[in-house]
């Protein structure tokens, strides 16, 4: 699944970082601890966090990840913005708590049979 | 081969510059990318620890066909005891650093984790150095 398509069906807002919506989603990690992300987010993964400053579009540029989901209707910081769209890593929003758009993502991700 | 990034203490918003740019080396040379996300997890903890506790710092990265040596050496409070910061979940972070998502106390433990050997010498007043060697093949 691409960032658009994940964006489309659970209506996301894009922040920024269009240039970035194809790219393929290949799981999720869920953390506000930056630490815990750089450790332990798998490449292609889609993170979903409260933080907004500049710092996660460090790690997701290190690590690569497809994009950021911030929760609770929160918008990412003018430089944090601006980052992304350097890196073509889309930033989303939703107006979703983290606990309810984690287990939206994961049941579109892992689909029941 | 050796490339010398400076680190500044305090300045959040230039954290990860010099990871990112050893990354982009690393890729240039050819390094397996299982190998490079290791050594960018742990470089990017170091260049944190930097930002977040000292004043200024050197990132000196030194490689050849058979291993990449990382060294980072700060000048800053230093660590009174290298064994209680190692523990995982202890950091001395300030409360601003931990609202941002840092100082979880995973930084050095996380450092340890993904390079072959890791080594910290720390003077208390005067800064740090951590050492960290990963063998390529």
């Amino acid at each position: 699944m691409t960032v658009k398509e994940l964006s489309e069906k659970l209506n996301l807002s894009i922040c920024c970082g269009a240039a970035g919506l194809d790219r393929e989603i290949r799981g999720g990690y869920t953390s506000d601890l930056l630490s815990d992300v750089m450790g332990n987010a798998q490449e292609g993964a889609v993170w979903v966090t409260l933080q907004t400053h500049k710092n996660i579009m460090a790690i997701a540029s290190l690590k690569e990840l497809a994009a950021i989901v911030l929760v609770k209707g929160l918008q990412p910081e003018e430089d944090t913005a601006a980052e992304s769209e350097n890196e073509e890593i889309p930033i989303l929003s939703t107006t979703l708590e983290t606990f309810d758009i984690t287990g939206q993502i994961y049941q579109l991700l892992h689909p029941l049979p | 081969m050796e490339f010398n990034y400076n680190l500044e203490g305090g300045n959040f918003s230039r954290a990860g510059a010099a990871s990112s740019e050893v990354k982009k080396l690393l890729k240039q040379l050819n390094v397996s990318p299982a190998l490079i996300k290791r050594i960018v997890i742990a470089l990017y903890e170091a260049e944190v620890n930097v930002v977040a506790h000292a004043y200024e710092g050197v990132m000196n990265v030194v490689f050849d066909n058979q291993t990449i040596r990382v060294k980072i050496t700060d000048k800053g409070p230093g660590i009174p005891d290298i064994g209680l910061a190692m523990q995982e979940g202890y950091s001395t972070a300030s409360p601003k650093v931990r609202e941002m998502g840092f100082g979880a106390g995973m930084g050095l433990p996380n450092m340890k984790k993904n390079c072959d050997s890791l080594s910290i010498e720390s003077q208390v007043g005067v800064g740090t150095t951590v050492t960290m060697i990963t063998h390529l093949q």
